[in-house]
């Protein structure tokens, strides 16, 4: 074998080198990225500490103020409504609402979901094909397309200002059918098989088999569908004009007057940090679900 | 325990025929083997008799009963899958349990049968796991576990061995063997390898393109092949085909490799000229060093497999031949002087039916 030479070094030393430029830019693009995604973050925590004032005046603190808890209570119980506000609606209460609002359309869309998927998927019925199309279909057809016949309905059907006219427009879903269409899919036919020879009937088997096999699926598509009924803006703000139902993703915008009105920035910031835990506080517990869900084929 | 009938069973999907009409009559008890290539419609047949396709004609009788048109859970069977469709999220115990939870039995009844049954398949220890966690041989035995525990009138396995490696393959084929035997359970077994079929039957179906091409015993299968399909499909290396024709008026055939040679059984219907097919089993091949009767074999191929030897040559004449020979032999480019003793051939029609010897003609 031949030694190692001067040559063989300065190559192996350059190598490291440029092993080591290339670590450092990647946790440069990723320090960035971090804080890009961050930063508004941190200007709304931290303006939620100020006193109504700081930011009034224009300034924009980078460091904790010592009003925080003062601020958090008047937005948790008041809404900030003793000063100045339009609005006057409790942050608890338009918690509650949004809360009521984004498990309900989850759990419904879910639950209608599944059953479709599992009608397209293990029964052949005449007009199958045509029913999981039109289904299909509505998906490129958002909320917002159909929002003026929508609201038609709703009128006429006296759902306004009430928590079924808030959710019901927003359960059926296509893409959660499609979704549970693909994992039904993936099921073995033999499982259907060794099922009918045990003697489960469709709903058994639904319960017994499809049910506990797409746990993981239903983890992961109810965050997904939280998060999505939670920042429902547009049908909540047409569908609700009754202050007992205001959700806190319209309210918190209703907080912030217009014309020559002094806004409570500093409740308002506190409301949106109060807005985020929620979406945040699913993702955290269903984190090792929602990844398993969208990972694994369990086989 | 039951017999098992079917009668005029016929399958159509769409313009596919692919089953042409199956007949067959299981005894009580009995272990039949349904083998045959893929696409054969074996595991139609075995799916019909489940109830899980209906037949497009015809009836499946069990027990004298018609269950044609019954669902599979009332037909009282059990079936047996190739990759066991054990419910994965279901312990072994649920999964063999599932079934008679259904059916509403007592669980003090559930909990004895099913402790019995894994007594027997020595699985009394994994009752609590998930089928993950287990071997592929460990499914096996609760994938027959479950079909025990049902005390069903039929067995149905569908290809049962075929996910295990080939050591587990023998010693569970030699298992399902001695569960059936002492069970007593009358069995369809579904398989499309020819060794698991002649050590498992009490009889085979050899299905051949939606037909049975031949209803027998293993050995009456191997020693008297209703055509060629069934004389080419069971044993290994296959049998040998070799053109011929009739002559001395039925007496002897004339190989087209040369030699003309007298039956060794008597005489075929049949014209003097008109063409037959001599089929010769390779370990029915003489090697003759002393040249006696001897044809010479030009050696192309030697698969050396200890015990003996596998040869892959050339007759006069162009066609291969294999033979099996009891010694180490041959090499690439020989001669080899081999005898093909009429006494060990099958004689087939040009339609490739058997053609069986006429009363023996006086010499």
């Amino acid at each position: 074998m031949r030694d190692t030479t001067a040559e063989d070094l300065a190559l192996a030393r350059a190598t490291e080198r440029r092993q080591a430029r290339s670590r450092w830019l990647a946790h440069a693009v990723l320090g960035l990225g971090v804080l890009v995604f961050a930063f508004p973050i941190w200007i709304t925590l931290v303006g939620s500490t100020h006193d109504v004032n700081t930011i009034g005046r224009g300034d924009v603190p980078l460091w904790f103020g010592g009003e925080a808890v003062a601020n958090y209570v008047s937005a948790w119980l008041t809404g900030g409504a003793q000063t100045r506000t339009t609005l006057g609606v409790p942050v608890w209460l338009m918690l509650w609402n949004s809360l009521n609002m984004a498990v309900l359309i989850a759990v419904g869309k879910i639950a209608i979901s599944l059953l479709s998927a599992y009608a397209v998927v293990f029964f052949s019925f005449p007009g199958r094909m045509v029913c999981f199309w039109l289904i299909f279909i509505t998906l490129m057809l958002p909320v917002e397309v159909r929002i003026i016949p929508t609201f038609e309905v709703m009128v006429n059907l006296q759902l306004t200002n009430s928590m079924a006219g808030l959710v019901i427009p927003l359960v059926a879903s296509a893409t959660a059918t499609l979704l549970f269409r693909q994992f039904f899919l993936t099921i073995p036919d033999e499982y259907v098989e060794a099922a009918k020879i045990d003697g489960a009937g469709p709903l058994r088997f639904f319960k017994d088999v499809v049910l506990p096999l797409s746990v993981t699926n239903i983890a992961a598509l109810f965050v997904i569908l939280f998060i999505y009924g939670w920042n429902q803006y547009l049908w909540p703000l047409l569908i609700v004009s009754d202050k007992d139902l205001e959700t806190v993703v319209v309210g918190m915008t209703k907080m912030i007057g217009s014309g020559d009105q002094q806004n409570e920035w500093n409740v308002i910031m506190a409301t949106a940090v109060l807005a985020m835990l929620p979406p945040v506080a699913v993702v955290i517990l269903m984190q090792r679900w929602f990844v398993k869900g969208l990972t694994e084929t369990e086989k | 325990m039951a017999t098992l009938t079917l009668s005029a069973v016929k399958k159509q999907f769409g313009a596919t025929q692919v089953l042409h009409g199956i007949d067959l009559d299981v005894a009580d008890g009995e272990m039949i083997v349904v083998v045959g290539a893929s696409g054969c419609g074996k595991s139609t047949l075995l799916r019909i008799v489940a109830g899980l396709e209906t037949p497009s004609s015809g009836a499946v009788l069990i027990d004298g009963r018609d269950v044609t048109r019954l669902e599979p859970a009332d037909r009282d069977i059990a079936m047996v899958f190739q990759n066991y469709a054990l419910y994965p999220h279901m312990s072994v115990f649920d999964n063999m349990a599932y079934g008679l939870r259904i059916r509403g039995m007592p669980t003090a009844e559930i909990r004895r049968r099913v402790g019995e049954a894994a007594e027997m398949l020595e699985i009394s220890q994994l009752l609590d796991r998930k089928p993950r966690q287990l071997s592929g041989g460990q499914r096996q035995r609760v994938a027959m576990g479950r079909a025990v525990v049902r005390e069903p009138k039929l067995f149905l396995f569908d290809e049962p061995l075929s996910n295990l490696d080939a050591k587990l393959r023998v010693q569970m084929r030699a298992e399902i063997r001695r569960l059936q035997k002492r069970l007593g359970v009358t069995s369809l077994f579904v398989t499309h390898d020819q060794v698991e079929a002649m050590t498992l039957g009490d009889r085979l179906v050899v299905m051949h393109q939606g037909r049975a091409a031949q209803v027998a015993s293993p050995m009456e299968v191997w020693g008297t092949p209703a055509d060629t399909y069934v004389a080419g499909f069971i044993g290994s290396p296959a049998m040998n085909f070799l053109a011929a024709s009739i002559s001395d008026a039925g007496r002897s055939a004339s190989l087209k490799a040369g030699p003309t040679l007298p039956f060794a059984d008597g005489a075929r219907a049949g014209a003097d000229g008109s063409t037959i097919t001599i089929g010769i089993r390779p370990e029915h091949v003489e090697h003759r060093p002393d040249g006696a009767d001897a044809l010479p074999l030009a050696v192309e191929l030697v698969e050396p497999l200890g015990s003996e030897t596998v040869i892959h040559g050339r007759l006069p004449g162009g066609e291969s031949l294999v033979a099996r020979l009891p010694i180490a032999a041959g090499h690439i480019g020989e001669t080899l002087p081999v005898r093909l003793p009429p006494e060990a051939w099958h004689v087939f029609s040009a339609e490739g039916v058997r053609l069986p010897a006429r009363a023996a003609v006086p010499a």
